[in-house]
Protein backbone atom coordinates (compact mmCIF):
# COMPACT_ATOMS: atom_id res chain seq x y z
CA UNK A 1 0.00 0.00 0.00
CA UNK A 2 1.00 3.31 -0.71
CA UNK A 3 -0.50 5.70 1.35
CA UNK A 4 -3.16 6.17 4.36
CA UNK A 5 -5.97 8.57 5.05
CA UNK A 6 -5.28 11.05 7.72
CA UNK A 7 -6.28 14.87 9.35
CA UNK A 8 -3.97 17.87 10.06
CA UNK A 9 -3.67 18.15 13.79
CA UNK A 10 -1.70 21.28 14.01
CA UNK A 11 1.81 22.75 13.64
CA UNK A 12 4.63 22.73 16.45
CA UNK A 13 8.28 22.75 16.68
CA UNK A 14 10.35 19.82 17.53
CA UNK A 15 14.48 19.39 18.06
CA UNK A 16 15.92 16.89 15.83
CA UNK A 17 18.91 14.52 16.24
CA UNK A 18 21.53 17.46 15.86
CA UNK A 19 19.66 19.39 18.23
CA UNK A 20 18.33 22.27 16.05
CA UNK A 21 14.64 23.21 15.69
CA UNK A 22 12.25 22.10 12.83
CA UNK A 23 9.27 23.00 11.75
CA UNK A 24 6.87 20.28 12.05
CA UNK A 25 3.01 19.22 10.91
CA UNK A 26 1.43 16.81 13.52
CA UNK A 27 -1.00 14.40 11.47
CA UNK A 28 -3.43 11.94 12.82
CA UNK A 29 -3.04 9.17 10.25
CA UNK A 30 -5.61 6.08 10.12
CA UNK A 31 -6.29 3.49 11.36
CA UNK A 32 -8.00 2.74 7.93
CA UNK A 33 -10.00 0.06 7.63
CA UNK A 34 -9.87 -1.78 4.40
CA UNK A 35 -13.29 -1.57 2.64
CA UNK A 36 -12.78 -2.88 -0.51
CA UNK A 37 -10.05 -4.82 -2.46
CA UNK A 38 -10.74 -4.54 -5.99
CA UNK A 39 -9.12 -7.03 -8.77
CA UNK A 40 -8.36 -7.15 -12.12
CA UNK A 41 -10.33 -9.79 -12.43
CA UNK A 42 -13.80 -8.28 -11.57
CA UNK A 43 -12.58 -4.56 -11.36
CA UNK A 44 -10.22 -4.30 -14.40
CA UNK A 45 -7.66 -3.24 -11.81
CA UNK A 46 -5.55 -3.70 -8.65
CA UNK A 47 -6.30 -1.69 -5.69
CA UNK A 48 -7.69 -1.19 -1.76
CA UNK A 49 -10.13 1.11 -0.58
CA UNK A 50 -9.46 2.36 2.73
CA UNK A 51 -12.20 4.20 5.14
CA UNK A 52 -11.47 7.06 7.61
CA UNK A 53 -13.42 8.77 10.22
CA UNK A 54 -16.67 6.92 12.10
CA UNK A 55 -20.08 7.84 10.10
CA UNK A 56 -23.25 7.40 11.97
CA UNK A 57 -25.28 4.50 9.72
CA UNK A 58 -28.01 7.40 9.54
CA UNK A 59 -25.90 9.88 8.01
CA UNK A 60 -25.26 7.70 5.07
CA UNK A 61 -27.09 6.23 1.89
CA UNK A 62 -28.02 2.32 2.60
CA UNK A 63 -26.28 1.50 -0.61
CA UNK A 64 -22.70 3.16 1.41
CA UNK A 65 -23.91 1.39 4.70
CA UNK A 66 -24.14 -2.34 3.24
CA UNK A 67 -21.23 -1.50 1.30
CA UNK A 68 -19.72 -1.05 4.82
CA UNK A 69 -21.50 -4.18 6.54
CA UNK A 70 -20.29 -6.10 3.50
CA UNK A 71 -16.69 -5.55 4.34
CA UNK A 72 -17.60 -6.06 8.29
CA UNK A 73 -16.52 -2.32 9.23
CA UNK A 74 -17.46 0.51 10.83
CA UNK A 75 -19.15 2.85 7.94
CA UNK A 76 -16.93 5.91 7.44
CA UNK A 77 -16.58 9.54 6.62
CA UNK A 78 -13.96 9.52 3.87
CA UNK A 79 -13.31 6.98 1.69
CA UNK A 80 -10.26 6.54 -0.69
CA UNK A 81 -8.19 4.49 -3.38
CA UNK A 82 -4.81 3.28 -2.99
CA UNK A 83 -2.57 1.64 -4.99
CA UNK A 84 -1.14 -2.01 -3.70
CA UNK A 85 2.46 -3.25 -4.01
CA UNK A 86 3.44 -5.81 -5.68
CA UNK A 87 2.31 -9.07 -4.18
CA UNK A 88 1.17 -7.56 -1.18
CA UNK A 89 -2.29 -8.81 -0.18
CA UNK A 90 -4.78 -8.12 2.29
CA UNK A 91 -8.44 -8.66 2.44
CA UNK A 92 -11.62 -6.37 3.76
CA UNK A 93 -11.58 -5.83 7.71
CA UNK A 94 -7.87 -5.08 7.98
CA UNK A 95 -6.98 -2.19 9.71
CA UNK A 96 -3.80 -0.35 8.15
CA UNK A 97 -2.08 1.66 11.12
CA UNK A 98 0.96 4.80 10.54
CA UNK A 99 3.06 2.22 11.32
CA UNK A 100 3.02 1.52 7.65
CA UNK A 101 5.41 4.66 7.49
CA UNK A 102 8.35 2.96 9.59
CA UNK A 103 11.41 3.33 7.93
CA UNK A 104 9.67 5.64 4.91
CA UNK A 105 12.10 9.08 4.92
CA UNK A 106 10.12 11.35 2.85
CA UNK A 107 5.82 11.69 2.15
CA UNK A 108 3.57 13.18 -0.28
CA UNK A 109 0.83 14.95 1.71
CA UNK A 110 -2.22 16.43 -0.39
CA UNK A 111 -5.40 18.09 0.93
CA UNK A 112 -7.73 20.85 0.24
CA UNK A 113 -5.96 24.07 0.81
CA UNK A 114 -7.83 26.94 3.46
CA UNK A 115 -10.85 28.99 0.96
CA UNK A 116 -9.94 32.90 0.36
CA UNK A 117 -13.35 33.72 -1.08
CA UNK A 118 -13.01 36.25 -4.04
CA UNK A 119 -9.55 37.50 -3.34
CA UNK A 120 -7.78 40.69 -4.43
CA UNK A 121 -4.51 40.56 -6.73
CA UNK A 122 -2.10 41.29 -3.89
CA UNK A 123 -2.96 38.63 -2.06
CA UNK A 124 -3.95 35.98 -5.04
CA UNK A 125 -0.81 36.25 -7.07
CA UNK A 126 1.32 38.53 -5.27
CA UNK A 127 1.02 41.83 -7.50
CA UNK A 128 3.05 44.98 -6.31
CA UNK A 129 0.16 47.22 -7.02
CA UNK A 130 0.24 50.95 -7.65
CA UNK A 131 1.13 54.15 -5.07
CA UNK A 132 -0.48 53.99 -1.86
CA UNK A 133 0.75 57.89 -1.89
CA UNK A 134 1.62 60.95 -3.73
CA UNK A 135 -2.14 60.69 -5.50
CA UNK A 136 -2.01 56.86 -6.31
CA UNK A 137 -5.19 55.37 -7.78
CA UNK A 138 -4.16 51.81 -8.44
CA UNK A 139 -3.52 51.49 -4.91
CA UNK A 140 -3.92 47.28 -4.49
CA UNK A 141 -4.94 47.35 -8.22
CA UNK A 142 -3.53 45.50 -11.09
CA UNK A 143 -3.34 48.71 -13.44
CA UNK A 144 -3.03 48.16 -16.84
CA UNK A 145 -4.66 44.85 -18.19
CA UNK A 146 -3.05 45.35 -21.74
CA UNK A 147 -2.28 48.11 -25.11
CA UNK A 148 -5.79 49.34 -26.84
CA UNK A 149 -5.97 48.98 -29.97
CA UNK A 150 -2.85 46.14 -30.61
CA UNK A 151 -4.08 43.50 -30.37
CA UNK A 152 -7.36 44.73 -29.01
CA UNK A 153 -7.93 42.29 -26.25
CA UNK A 154 -7.16 40.89 -22.69
CA UNK A 155 -4.54 38.25 -23.25
CA UNK A 156 -5.91 34.80 -21.93
CA UNK A 157 -4.78 33.83 -18.48
CA UNK A 158 -4.84 37.63 -17.51
CA UNK A 159 -3.60 37.34 -13.25
CA UNK A 160 -6.96 39.15 -12.19
CA UNK A 161 -8.97 39.10 -9.20
CA UNK A 162 -11.13 35.78 -8.28
CA UNK A 163 -11.54 32.94 -6.33
CA UNK A 164 -9.22 31.63 -4.39
CA UNK A 165 -7.96 28.60 -2.24
CA UNK A 166 -9.95 25.35 -1.72
CA UNK A 167 -8.68 23.47 -4.30
CA UNK A 168 -6.36 20.37 -4.13
CA UNK A 169 -2.87 20.89 -3.77
CA UNK A 170 0.01 18.11 -3.12
CA UNK A 171 3.08 19.09 -0.24
CA UNK A 172 5.75 16.47 -2.18
CA UNK A 173 8.54 15.18 -0.19
CA UNK A 174 8.15 15.84 3.03
CA UNK A 175 10.65 14.62 5.52
CA UNK A 176 9.52 12.31 8.01
CA UNK A 177 10.03 13.04 11.72
CA UNK A 178 8.88 10.97 13.94
CA UNK A 179 6.04 7.89 13.51
CA UNK A 180 4.26 7.76 16.43
CA UNK A 181 2.55 4.17 16.04
CA UNK A 182 0.51 4.23 19.72
CA UNK A 183 -1.55 7.55 19.38
CA UNK A 184 -1.39 7.03 15.76
CA UNK A 185 0.27 10.17 14.38
CA UNK A 186 2.87 10.78 11.77
CA UNK A 187 5.36 14.12 12.24
CA UNK A 188 6.34 15.69 8.97
CA UNK A 189 8.61 18.94 8.49
CA UNK A 190 7.12 21.69 6.76
CA UNK A 191 3.45 22.95 6.41
CA UNK A 192 0.74 20.70 5.07
CA UNK A 193 -2.63 22.25 2.52
CA UNK A 194 -5.65 22.70 4.87
CA UNK A 195 -6.92 23.83 7.77
CA UNK A 196 -6.79 22.37 11.23
CA UNK A 197 -9.03 19.23 11.67
CA UNK A 198 -9.21 19.16 7.48
CA UNK A 199 -8.90 15.26 5.90
CA UNK A 200 -5.21 14.96 4.11
CA UNK A 201 -4.19 11.72 1.87
CA UNK A 202 -0.56 10.90 3.10
CA UNK A 203 1.64 9.06 0.79
CA UNK A 204 5.35 7.59 0.45
CA UNK A 205 6.91 10.00 -1.77
CA UNK A 206 6.48 9.60 -5.65
CA UNK A 207 10.12 11.10 -6.42
CA UNK A 208 12.58 10.56 -3.71
CA UNK B 1 -7.75 14.37 20.76
CA UNK B 2 -6.23 17.22 18.20
CA UNK B 3 -5.32 19.98 20.82
CA UNK B 4 -4.03 17.28 23.11
CA UNK B 5 -1.92 15.84 20.80
CA UNK B 6 0.24 19.04 20.06
CA UNK B 7 0.34 19.19 23.51
CA UNK B 8 1.78 15.91 24.58
CA UNK B 9 4.49 16.33 21.75
CA UNK B 10 5.23 19.95 23.44
CA UNK B 11 5.30 18.82 26.84
CA UNK B 12 7.45 16.12 25.97
CA UNK B 13 10.01 18.16 24.27
CA UNK B 14 10.05 20.23 27.02
CA UNK B 15 10.60 17.23 29.83
CA UNK B 16 13.52 16.04 27.38
CA UNK B 17 15.29 18.59 28.66
CA UNK B 18 14.15 19.36 31.97
CA UNK B 19 14.27 16.13 32.95
CA UNK B 20 18.47 16.27 32.30
CA UNK B 21 18.87 19.59 33.84
CA UNK B 22 17.07 22.29 35.29
CA UNK B 23 15.35 25.38 33.02
CA UNK B 24 18.01 28.05 33.21
CA UNK B 25 16.48 30.97 35.60
CA UNK B 26 17.08 34.29 34.84
CA UNK B 27 15.02 37.90 34.80
CA UNK B 28 14.78 40.65 31.62
CA UNK B 29 17.51 43.08 32.50
CA UNK B 30 20.32 40.31 34.01
CA UNK B 31 23.48 40.24 32.35
CA UNK B 32 23.60 37.01 31.73
CA UNK B 33 26.79 34.22 29.95
CA UNK B 34 24.94 31.57 27.43
CA UNK B 35 26.87 28.42 27.22
CA UNK B 36 26.52 27.20 23.59
CA UNK B 37 27.44 23.50 22.89
CA UNK B 38 28.77 23.91 19.48
CA UNK B 39 29.13 20.68 17.25
CA UNK B 40 32.67 21.01 15.11
CA UNK B 41 32.87 17.68 12.85
CA UNK B 42 32.75 14.81 15.67
CA UNK B 43 34.41 17.30 17.96
CA UNK B 44 32.03 19.17 20.82
CA UNK B 45 32.91 21.98 22.65
CA UNK B 46 31.41 24.91 24.63
CA UNK B 47 31.49 28.83 23.55
CA UNK B 48 29.87 31.13 25.62
CA UNK B 49 27.83 34.57 24.68
CA UNK B 50 27.60 37.23 27.58
CA UNK B 51 25.33 40.18 27.08
CA UNK B 52 22.26 41.69 28.53
CA UNK B 53 18.85 39.35 28.38
CA UNK B 54 16.34 42.60 26.50
CA UNK B 55 13.49 40.00 25.86
CA UNK B 56 11.79 36.74 27.15
CA UNK B 57 9.16 35.05 24.55
CA UNK B 58 6.87 32.18 24.13
CA UNK B 59 5.86 32.46 28.02
CA UNK B 60 6.84 29.21 29.52
CA UNK B 61 5.76 27.06 26.08
CA UNK B 62 8.17 24.56 24.85
CA UNK B 63 9.07 27.08 22.25
CA UNK B 64 10.03 29.35 24.78
CA UNK B 65 13.07 31.89 23.54
CA UNK B 66 15.10 34.77 24.84
CA UNK B 67 17.53 37.64 23.94
CA UNK B 68 20.68 38.60 24.65
CA UNK B 69 22.29 41.64 23.24
CA UNK B 70 26.03 42.65 24.12
CA UNK B 71 28.50 45.74 22.17
CA UNK B 72 30.94 43.61 20.15
CA UNK B 73 33.55 45.63 18.93
CA UNK B 74 31.05 48.99 19.05
CA UNK B 75 28.63 47.14 16.90
CA UNK B 76 25.09 45.78 18.67
CA UNK B 77 24.75 41.72 18.89
CA UNK B 78 21.46 40.09 19.58
CA UNK B 79 21.39 36.42 19.45
CA UNK B 80 17.66 34.86 19.76
CA UNK B 81 18.30 31.36 21.94
CA UNK B 82 15.55 28.64 22.25
CA UNK B 83 15.06 28.27 26.42
CA UNK B 84 14.73 25.00 26.15
CA UNK B 85 17.29 24.01 24.07
CA UNK B 86 19.51 20.73 23.95
CA UNK B 87 22.56 23.06 22.52
CA UNK B 88 22.27 25.39 25.46
CA UNK B 89 24.78 23.91 28.65
CA UNK B 90 23.68 26.61 31.14
CA UNK B 91 23.04 30.13 32.06
CA UNK B 92 24.92 31.90 34.58
CA UNK B 93 23.17 35.01 35.52
CA UNK B 94 26.12 37.64 36.73
CA UNK B 95 24.12 40.79 37.45
CA UNK B 96 20.88 41.53 37.71
CA UNK B 97 19.36 44.53 37.28
CA UNK B 98 15.75 46.62 37.95
CA UNK B 99 13.76 47.34 34.80
CA UNK B 100 10.17 48.20 34.59
CA UNK B 101 9.89 46.98 31.31
CA UNK B 102 9.10 43.39 30.24
CA UNK B 103 10.89 44.06 26.42
CA UNK B 104 13.87 46.27 26.63
CA UNK B 105 14.31 47.33 23.42
CA UNK B 106 15.08 50.78 23.85
CA UNK B 107 18.52 49.49 24.75
CA UNK B 108 18.58 49.40 20.88
CA UNK B 109 18.97 52.94 20.65
CA UNK B 110 21.01 53.69 23.11
CA UNK B 111 24.84 53.44 23.28
CA UNK B 112 27.41 54.27 25.98
CA UNK B 113 26.81 55.59 29.70
CA UNK B 114 23.02 55.89 28.82
CA UNK B 115 22.75 52.37 27.92
CA UNK B 116 23.35 50.91 31.35
CA UNK B 117 21.12 49.43 33.44
CA UNK B 118 20.37 50.38 37.41
CA UNK B 119 21.66 47.17 39.14
CA UNK B 120 18.95 45.30 41.55
CA UNK B 121 18.97 45.33 44.98
CA UNK B 122 19.31 42.54 47.29
CA UNK B 123 15.52 43.07 48.19
CA UNK B 124 14.14 42.65 45.18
Amino acid sequence: MNGLIGRKVGMTQVYNDQGRRIAVTVLEAGPCPVVQVKTPDTDGYSAVQLGFAEQKPSRLPKAEVKHFEKAGVKPCKVTKEFALDDGEVVKAGDAVTVNMFDGVKYVDVSGITKGRGFAGVFRRYRIGGGPMTHGGHSKRRIGSIGARDLPGWVEKGKRMPGHMGCVNRKARNLAVVQVRGEENLILVAGAVPGAKGAVVIIRKALKK
Amino acid sequence: MIAKAIDKINAEQKAKITDVKAAPEFQVGDSVKVFVKIKEGDKERVQAFAGTVIARDGANGSSATFTVRRISFGVGVEKVFPVYSPYIDKVEVERSASVRRAKLYYLRNLTGKKARLREAKDTR
